[in-house]
């Protein structure tokens, strides 16, 4: 009997974990899926917490009910993985031996990255609402806040979700106008990057709400610290941006596990070959997710589509084929632009995105790049989607895993 | 679009990075920094030679990494390159601006 393992149960883990127990030959082959945690998060749900839009109930649910049966659950952390011996340690001391590793521990905020963010603001002027206990603190502050100036900050990429912060900046605007003191909010975007967006044409779009939403945006900003005594954050270049309220998305880190392990890079994210999604150091490792170097955005849609072409590059190895190069870094993720409407945004590796209809050319019914009141329905919906279709591996219909170009104004 | 710098007709994307290390040359790199209000010491050339041999190693490059080079560390790099340094550094160093934006 051969055991292929999986390190962690988060979306990339859980929905392997359903592909190959109806692909792979039960006779022969094991599956073990490996995560401390009791809970699994939906965590595209962090970014309506703050505002009541999600109650925090609505985004949890136990990690155990997507585990498909005849897949063994361990229950306990893992210490590290001796990719040499083919073993796994777990925090009780006890190994696990594979035959196949999927590593799939995500990726995690390490606030600690950066000086005072943790000082003693932090939990009063200072949140982030990219953990679950962050989002209902946030929550919490807002309920009362008296307005004054509000910062929403990325510390560096990569990030999870990368639109996130935007989407917090753009439902704070609405949030602030339905509560009737937007006037007294005065709302900061601070990014590392050079614009709204990674992408051009993204943030040309981007840019054009901000204005119309009244956002400051300031760019190239590196923190250097937050300054908890004057309530101001300090980049490296020697600039400054002052707060009332600071909603900061710290450094995002792979997990510790990895570090541990000496399989990552400086930000614990494993070497992953972008194609093929096999580890670039131990052929019998492949990494899905989060937890890949690979330049695509950290999103769930992202895992959705890797997981259908690991699920093939799996069985081919296994027989001892060649690995198809197919995965192409397709994403496909709504922006929460606010006032009940939102953006939809498709694109890979080779391909920014565009304007254009989706999934079907054509027709759509959704409309890239561009507002609409269905596209905000369309993320609303997401939820269902994630938690009956997407982490049981079942297909969405009309939505490949590899970007088509059809239906997209390029040029 | 091509664009003639220190003399010499080089391909630039639109944001003026070299679309070509081939055509890069110390002369390039020189008028590129004047560009960008600054003048080379020899440590601007030792974090450039740096992230050249990261570029032809395909490394990934961020300002974390510099940072933790050995060669400089952050805030020096923003001494030496004041506005959007990894930005401007790379594009004085004829290479690819770099992908931390996905």
């Amino acid at each position: 009997m051969k055991r292929l393992v999986i390190l962690g149960a988060g979306t990339g883990g859980t929905i392997m974990a359903n592909h190959l127990k109806k692909e792979l030959d039960d006779k022969n082959w094991g599956i073990t899926i490996v995560d401390g945690r009791k809970q699994h998060y939906y965590q595209p749900g962090f970014l309506f917490i703050p505002f009541d839009q999600y109650k925090p109930e609505e985004v949890v649910k136990p990690i155990q009910q997507f585990i498909p049966k005849g897949v063994d659950f361990v229950n306990i952390a893992v210490e590290k993985i001796n990719a040499a011996e083919h073993q796994i340690v777990l925090a009780n001391g006890n190994t696990l031996l594979y035959d196949i590793l999927i590593i799939a521990t995500g990726s995690e905020i390490s606030p600690d990255e950066t000086e005072g963010m943790q000082g003693g603001e932090w939990g009063k002027s200072v949140f982030t609402f990219y953990d679950f206990e962050g989002a209902i603190a946030l929550r919490d502050k807002l309920k009362n806040w008296q307005g004054g100036k509000l910062v929403v900050h990325i510390t560096e990429m990569p990030i999870k979700c990368p639109v996130a912060p935007l989407e917090f900046a753009f439902l704070a605007d609405s949030f602030f106008k339905e509560k009737g003191m937007r006037e007294k909010v005065d709302i900061t975007y601070v990014t590392p990057l050079s614009g709204a967006f990674t992408k051009p044409k993204t943030t040309e779009t981007l840019n054009y709400l901000l204005k119309e939403k009244n956002i400051n945006i300031e760019t190239d900003f590196a923190i250097e610290s937050v300054d908890n005594d004057n309530k101001q954050i300090l980049d490296y270049g020697g600039k400054s941006v002052p707060f009332d309220l600071l909603v900061t998305i710290p450094t995002n880190k792979g997990s510790q596990v990895i570090e541990n392990s000496g399989l990552g890079d400086e930000l614990n994210f494993v070497p992953t070959d972008k194609a093929t999604l096999q580890s670039k150091m131990h052929p019998d490792i492949f990494v899905i997710g989060d937890a890949t170097n690979v330049p695509t955005s950290k999103a769930g849609s992202v895992v959705h589509f890797e997981a259908e072409i690991l699920t093939e590059n799996i069985l081919s190895y296994i027989k001892g084929q060649k690995l198809a190069e197919e995965f192409d870094g397709h994403a496909n993720c709504f922006i929460e632009t606010g006032d009940g409407k939102a953006l939809l945004i498709d694109f890979n590796y080779d391909h920014e995105p565009v304007t254009g209809t989706f999934p079907i050319a054509g027709i759509g019914p959704l409309k890239l790049l561009k507002e609409s009141r269905f596209n905000h329905f369309g993320k609303l919906a997401f939820k269902w989607v994630y938690w009956n279709m997407l982490l049981k591996a079942r297909p969405i219909p009309f939505v490949k895993a590899k970007m088509s170009i059809a239906g997209k104004d390029y040029n | 679009m091509d664009k003639i710098i220190a003399g010499k007709n080089v391909t630039v994307t639109d944001e003026g990075f070299l679309k070509d290390f081939g055509q890069w040359d110390k002369d390039i790199a020189d008028a590129l920094a004047v560009e960008n209000q600054i003048v080379l010491t020899p440590r601007h050339w030792e974090v450039i030679t740096y992230i050249q041999n990261e570029f032809k190693n395909d490394v990934p490059l961020s300002i974390r990494k510099i940072g933790k080079s050995g060669i400089v560390d952050i805030k020096e790099f923003y001494q030496l390159f004041p506005v959007a340094p990894l930005k401007t550094a790379t594009k004085i160093a004829g290479i690819p601006k770099p992908v931390s934006c996905i």
